[in-house]
């Protein structure tokens, strides 16, 4: 009764309070089914369904939610506001010219954003709907994966993802074990063995499967990828049997398996729940460099445009105050307006000045950078030189928004795995006693000569040599983890995969190893199985060679080494050890140290993987001594780690050095040439992975990250476990500055071409502990200071054993610091997913591990190599192209309204417009600007091939330098001298004088049109002298423009049109064009406008020249020699 | 599945991969055109000293003449102009400018002699200049209705709101209405020769004073050819008129709003102060120019007032030239651009002299 009642508080409460997320753990039931009676009565929780969303409206929200999106963009909402403004008040211009920009701009903006949010969708749906298998009453039912509910059994094949977070019940194997590959999820692609409950794993059928009952206990879910705890209680004749649950139990969406032929598995967190989705970071919109400082711009001209409007408010009144000017006699106001009391008349004009002017800031500004960026990353979809033939796929823009920020990026963070290395590793070369074998071809194990200026191998070896020679081959093939997959779960098309190569026998969870057996093999030793604790060898004479496995000392990165003892078939134990360099020569008491030495040394340099091996030939008894050691290590209840250390210290000494070899995680196509150009470029390139520091150092070398000269400073946590984190910091703070000193004296003695350039390894734990914020000592804010201190001189850094969300933190980091760099992260992994979003541009690599970067990026490329044209030709241009667009349309538009603005000195502040009403309408849509879409879209100022060649010229547009404010203002001031140009020229050719050769008189229209069609051909001229790549289509755009302005101009003056209710522009046009002065003053001024802004771009140019300028003028004298050369 | 980027090409591709083996791969590879490779042929002019340099000779040798021609052409025409407005106590017009009222049925007459020293040959345009009247006062310009102008019934009886406060008068509508109607120019200049004492009236043609279109489209009267009188039947005269708008003209042709002294008002000027065409003085023969030197007279009846916003009237004799009246700022503009380029153009000259080979040789040797 008692418990009744518990159990009823226990369920009101969980149900009143209405949040289900007050439950820190959660409770399972396996296969849905009831928990035996008697038990404690639980509750069944409701979770959410495996549908994945990364999609941002659906079909209902779009409009009131997109709507909103775009309103809440300032300058959107300045626009509606203006509009508004003019539907309640008198304004001088109707609103149709301000409402009809503002509702195309909407249109196309919601349109591009539906398309972009469609095919989001779409790719959702792909990974929902793909078929999950389920079990389901003792059978196996195929399910859609979003229908996949916690406490569902499902199976999971080879090779298939998983679908969601799984514990693992049962699997093919007897063991219950399972392989596995993360290396979607943090890059590692090695495969892990995970494990099925004891109770479990005997239930192998669905059958069997489906008659578990049992239920799961366990934490919410949490973004850490390797921590989980959990419980699973099994019944078994209603007894619960609690077992403890650990991440070794749990299966993460977006692993695959590997190697097992199926498993059942439990669900436990579905859809957005999974480890895999919380790890991903909620999209926020990127926004580019030049769109700040497109709005500072905006800022300054709104500021403009109100004190305008206030002057002129202001001026209005001062000048109204004599009655007669305010109310003359021809020009009376209605009695409604009289009776307007004075502040509301003072405040709607204002208003109205501020209509008229409005147009200073353009709506079309948006429409044209949204066109430019949407079609203009076509060019990169389109680019031929960005697809991978192999692969078949070619450069994908998932957001146009950031097509200039390609040309601003300061800092490129890299992923190693897949993005800078193929991810397939490969071996190089041994060496045994300085003697070099490099296993060239795969035929037959033929041993060719090493490098030229080593030791040849000697043809004919002696007995000594060649029988140690055989003893390294053979303690390759026997000291290592791998294990080798039956020949018949092979199939052709997994060969296929990988190029009929004989890497996919192999497995292992180092990928070193899997290459070095592999290239024994190659060298004739042939490692077959492992078979009840032989090894089985097949020699270079086709014997096979069987030693008994007797104890692994497996590896760990303390050691850094592993060992094997085994007993050959004539009864001979050996110990064969294997381990880096420096954990294995101060082991050695014999063998040809030197001269391995050397060689491995060479091999690091090369950016080599090296092992060095050695042997220890053990008597029966060391043997039984060596065992007993062992034993009661692994035995032991406490400090199990550190006597089984102690052990392996003991057994691993007084070694004889065999030799060395050397694995290459073989780079991308020229991901070395890719990484020179970057820092060439002026761009900082960082690693980041979650590899170990070895082989993430040696990937940077053979990357040309960093160079023989680069002194590599370390942070890492071998580092500080010897000293503080704090005196680590300064010492190499210290370092750097020293360097920075010396490099500022250098730089006076005009010698700073060689100083030595610096790069810092540092690994995932101490860079938490750097950016930990730390409560008691003031001192750890300083931590991060200098960490970006030191991190800002070196030109490369290497971050090894990052977690994802780490990645994401320090770009994070380097992003909030004060330079505000431009940050780039590159990745092919789940893993690199949180960093691609947090960088300013993510860009994802279309590589083997899944699609999650791909479709997490802004631009996704088959190869790394391609980030070298995407950034420097790509970047470039649509840096130079977007920031004249932004330059010469605030240009035009000052050009366009200034000269209204000092009509209002001639018209009593009355507000008059200049421009008839189609003139101020279509200005910014129709007769200015497809020349300038065009021009940012077509225009090359430098030649593709010297960009890609001399990757310093990006430099010239590095921190956004073509939008600095001294060149804004130089643009303003331009604008303004052409409005006064256009104004004054006209009003002093208007002023109290007949214009035409009838003595006829012209009206005001006929004055703004004369200062209208100067003006469209002046903009349209100043655009042409940007212009520096004339292809027909701007010939066409440009010429073709101001015929449309022309033909449109006589059309909308040469007929009465019957919907409107005035005809101010009746014959005006042809009007002015009959009239002589009037062509030669549009001659006049248009040249006396343009003229400045030639003589200053050819004076600054022949004094001044920019490097580009240089460039352009040297590619301009090539092609004349060219001609010359042609016509000779 | 997002291998699907923007064109659906790629898709087809996957499609057709059963196909011959380079096929697959070729399909997917679209066609490599010139324009989607950004490589279209392209004429890539630079703006240096040196192709800059002649453009700037050639602009300066053909501005200067065309300056000094347009100067010279200005500087022929003749023109006269006489202030009326009389604010002096001197002036004869003192008194209709004092004694101003709307009211007044009696028009007030002044007569100004004048002496022209110079005989005027052809054509000669008489005009009358207004200062200070902001014709271009936005609450002005768009107090009109284009729709009751070009003759529609409906508007004439419900002229348009952007007329007020001049669309309605005692309940009748006003035609034509709104500010610009309503204030039209209503002074009489008339011209008369004193050839030794006599006094011989000038001859003046009130047609052909107006835009040609502006006549014969924009302006038409209500009712096809009916009895104006009739047609204007219900409305009421502008509140500042004398006579109502079907009385403007004894000529049909020219009377309503088709009156060219009404079309020519309607047409806003653009700055404040500002001259209309009035009358043209056509030349008779080749023998006598068309205004002898000699002394004249200007008779006005004096009905605009100006004097309460300080304004100005004028009337203004001037021949016209082919590039219009007198204008001596668009001559000396062009000599100024002119020179300014040739002066450029030597200045760049020296420039590329200095320069130019230095920033060559840096080129090359870069």
């Amino acid at each position: 009764m008692g418990m009744d009642l518990s159990t009823l508080r226990t369920l009101i409460s969980r149900y009143c309070v209405g949040e289900e997320n007050w439950v820190d753990s959660r409770t399972i039931y396996i296969g849905h089914k009831e928990p035996p009676p008697g038990t404690e009565a639980f509750i069944q929780q409701r979770f959410p369904d495996n549908r994945i969303v990364s999609s941002k409206y659906t079909f209902w929200n779009f409009i009131p939610k997109n709507m909103f999106e775009q309103f809440r963009r300032v300058a959107n909402f300045y626009f509606l506001i203006i509009f508004l403004v003019q539907l309640i008040i008198d304004t001088p211009t109707s609103p149709i010219t301000s409402g009809l920009p503002l509702i195309f701009v909407i249109t196309v903006t919601a349109i591009k954003q539906g398309y972009e949010d469609w095919l989001r969708h779409k790719a959702d749906n792909a990974v929902n709907q793909c078929p999950v298998q389920v079990v389901e009453h003792g059978k196996v039912i195929c399910k859609q994966s979003h229908k996949l509910r916690v406490g569902d059994v499902v199976l999971v094949k080879e090779d298939e993802s998983f679908p969601c977070d799984l514990i693992l019940l049962s699997s093919s194997r007897d063991d219950g074990t399972c392989y596995v590959t993360t290396a979607s999820l943090d890059g590692e692609s090695s495969h892990k063995t995970y494990y099925a409950v004891q109770d479990t794993k005997a239930y192998t059928t669905e059958k069997e499967v489906d008659s578990i009952h049992g239920t799961i206990e366990c934490e919410q879910p949490q973004p850490d990828l390797y921590k989980f705890v959990g419980r699973i209680n099994i019944y078994m004749d209603n007894e619960p049997v609690a077992r403890p649950l650990g991440s070794e139990n749990l299966l993460l969406r977006g692993a695959t398996l590997k190697n097992t032929e199926y498993i059942y598995a439990a669900v436990i967190y579905t859809g957005m729940e999974t480890k895999m989705a919380l790890n991903y970071q909620s999209k926020s919109q990127k926004r580019s460099a030049v769109e700040k400082s497109m709005n500072a711009y905006l800022v300054v001209y709104l500021c403009i445009l109100i004190s305008k409007a206030l002057i002129n408010t202001l001026l209005k009144y001062v000048w109204q105050a004599d009655p007669n000017r305010d109310e003359p006699w021809y020009n009376q106001r209605t009695e409604a307006e009289r009776q307007r009391h004075i502040v509301i008349r003072a405040f709607t004009d204002f208003l109205a000045f501020m209509v008229l002017f409005n147009y200073i800031i353009p709506v079309s500004m948006y429409v044209t950078v949204e066109m430019q960026k949407f079609l203009g990353s076509y060019f990169i979809m389109w680019d031929d030189e960005m697809m991978d033939e192999e692969l078949g796929e070619r450069a994908m823009v998932n957001t146009s928004d950031l097509n200039e920020e390609l040309g601003q990026v300061e800092y490129v963070f890299t992923d190693k795995t897949g993005t800078l290395t193929e991810n397939n590793m490969e071996f190089i070369e041994c060496c045994v006693d300085g003697h070099v074998y490099v296993p060239n071809v795969i035929c037959n194990g033929q041993v060719m000569p090493g490098a030229a200026g080593m030791d040849m191998i000697d043809t004919s070896p002696g007995p000594e040599a060649k029988e140690r020679e055989e003893l390294f081959f053979r303690a390759l093939c026997l000291c290592h983890t791998v294990q080798v997959k039956e020949e018949e779960t092979v199939d052709g098309i997994k060969h296929g995969i990988h190029q009929g190569k004989s890497s996919s026998l192999y497995i292992s969870s180092s990928p070193d190893e899997v290459a070095l057996v592999e290239g024994m093999k190659r060298l004739g030793f042939t490692y077959l199985r492992l078979k009840d604790s032989h090894m089985e060898i097949l020699n270079r004479e086709d014997e096979i060679e069987k030693f008994e496995l007797l104890e692994v000392l497996t590896f760990d990165s303390v050691r850094r080494r592993m060992s094997v003892i085994v007993r050959s078939g004539s009864g001979e134990f050996y110990l064969f050890c294997k381990g880096a360099d420096s954990s294995i020569f101060p082991r050695c008491v014999a063998g040809k140290v030197d001269q391995v030495r050397s060689r491995v040394e060479h091999n690091a340099v090369e950016g080599l993987r090296t092992l060095c091996v050695a042997y220890k030939p053990l008597i029966p008894e060391q043997y039984q001594e060596l065992c007993h050691l062992l034993n009661g290590a692994k035995l032991a209840l406490q400090d199990r780690d550190k006597r089984l250390a102690e052990a392996y210290d003991l057994i691993e000494k007084d070694l004889i050095l065999l030799g060395a070899t050397a694995v290459e995680d073989r780079l991308q196509e020229k991901a070395a040439d890719t990484i020179e150009s970057l820092h060439k470029a002026g761009m900082k390139v960082w690693v980041l992975t979650g590899d170990k520091m070895e082989t993430a150092s040696a990937t940077c070398y053979a990357s040309k990250l960093f160079h023989r000269n680069t002194q590599i400073l370390e942070l890492t946590t071998k580092r500080t476990e010897e000293q503080s984190l704090h005196d680590v910091l300064f010492d190499l703070s210290r370092t750097i500055l020293r360097q920075h000193g010396g490099m500022t004296r250098d730089s006076f003695s005009g010698l700073s071409g060689d100083c030595t350039d610096y790069g810092l390894i540092i690994d995932g734990a101490t860079l938490s502990a750097v950016l930990r914020p730390s409560q008691e000592d003031s001192n750890s804010g300083n931590y991060k200071e200098i960490f970006l201190e030191i991190c800002r001189n070196c030109s490369a850094v290497l971050c090894c054993r990052m977690a994802p969300l780490q990645k994401a933190q320090i770009v994070k980091l380097i992003k909030a610091s004060k330079e505000n760099p431009i940050t780039l992260a590159i990745g092919d992994g789940a893993n690199d997913v949180s960093m691609i979003l947090e960088a300013h541009v993510g860009i994802g690599i279309m590589g083997k591990e899944g699609r999650q970067a791909t479709r997490n990026s802004d631009y996704a490329i088959p190869k790394f190599k391609h980030l070298k044209k995407l950034l420097l030709v790509h970047g470039h241009y649509y840096y130079i192209r977007i920031s004249e667009l932004v330059q010469y349309f605030f240009y035009k538009n000052v050009c366009f309204i200034f000269p209204q603005f000092l009509y209002q000195f001639f018209c009593g502040f009355s507000q008059q417009p200049l421009y008839d009403t189609a003139y101020l309408t279509l200005y910014n849509i129709s007769f200015t600007s497809l020349p300038i879409l065009l021009y940012s879209l077509m225009e090359q100022h430098i030649n593709m091939e010297i960009l890609k060649k001399d990757p310093s010229l990006y430099r010239d547009i590095a921190k956004n330098s073509l939008l600095r404010w001294p060149i804004f203002i130089y643009w303003t001031i331009l604008g303004v001298y052409d409005a006064i140009v256009l104004f004054f020229g006209a009003y002093f050719l208007f002023d109290n004088t007949t214009f035409t050769s009838n003595g006829q008189m012209f009206g005001n229209w006929t004055f703004g049109t004369l200062v209208f069609t100067v003006l469209v051909f002046t903009v349209t001229f100043k655009l042409a002298l940007d212009t520096h790549y004339w292809t027909w289509i701007n010939h066409f755009v440009i010429w073709g423009s101001l015929i449309f302005f022309v033909v449109f101009s006589l059309l909308w003056g040469g007929i009465i049109w019957p919907f409107l209710n005035y005809q101010r522009m009746y014959y005006v046009f042809m009007q002015m064009l009959s009239s002589g002065p009037a062509w030669l003053s549009i001659i006049l001024l248009i040249t006396a406008s343009l003229l400045p802004d030639v003589v200053k771009k050819v004076i600054w140019r022949a004094l001044w020249p920019t490097t580009t300028e240089r460039i352009q003028h040297f590619a301009f004298l090539m092609t004349f020699l060219h001609l010359d050369m042609a016509a000779l | 599945m997002m291998a699907s980027s923007y064109n659906a090409k790629d898709e087809d591709g996957h499609i057709s991969v059963s196909g011959p083996g380079g096929g697959a791969l070729r399909s997917k590879k679209p066609e490599n055109t010139a324009f989607k490779q950004q490589r279209l042929p392209a004429w890539q002019p630079i703006l240096t000293a040196g192709t800059v340099l002649p453009a700037f000779f050639i602009i300066g040798l053909i501005f200067i003449p065309i300056g000094i021609g347009l100067y010279v052409t200005s500087n022929n025409i003749k023109e006269f102009e006489i202030d009326y407005t009389g604010v002096d106590m001197s002036s004869p017009c003192f008194n209709c400018s004092q004694n101003f009222s709307w009211n007044s049925t009696r028009p007030c007459t002044c007569t100004i002699p004048f002496y022209l020293e110079q005989s005027y040959e052809n054509n000669v345009f008489m005009y009358y200049g207004l200062s200070n009247f902001y014709q271009n006062h936005r609450r002005y310009v768009k107090s009109r209705d284009d729709s009751q102008l070009n003759g529609d019934v409906n508007s004439l009886q419900y002229p348009s709101k952007e007329c007020e406060p001049y669309a309605y008068h005692d309940n009748k509508p006003i035609a034509p209405c709104g500010a610009i109607a309503n204030s039209m120019f209503n002074d009489t200049l008339e011209l008369f020769y004193h050839p030794n004492g006599t006094k011989v009236p000038v001859p003046l043609t009130a047609t052909g004073i107006a835009w040609w279109a502006d006549k014969h489209v924009k302006f038409r009267n209500p009712g096809e050819n009916q009895n104006l009188t009739a047609v204007f039947q219900g409305t009421s005269k502008p509140v500042n008129w004398r006579r109502p708008v079907y009385e403007l003209d004894y000529d049909p042709l020219n009377n309503g709003f088709i009156n060219e002294d009404f079309i020519v008002w309607m047409r806003t000027a653009a700055l404040p102060t500002f001259r209309k065409l009035y009358r043209i003085i056509n030349k008779k023969d080749n023998m006598v120019p068309t205004l002898q030197r000699g002394n004249y007279t200007l008779e006005v009846v004096y009905n605009f007032p100006v004097r309460s916003f300080e304004g100005r009237k004028r009337m203004i004799l001037s021949t016209i030239s082919w590039m219009g009246g007198k204008n001596p700022f668009l001559g000396i503009a062009y000599i100024t651009v002119g020179s300014v380029c040739f002066f450029l153009g030597v200045v760049l000259l020296l420039i590329h002299h200095k320069y130019g080979n230095r920033n060559n040789s840096a080129d090359i040797s870069n």
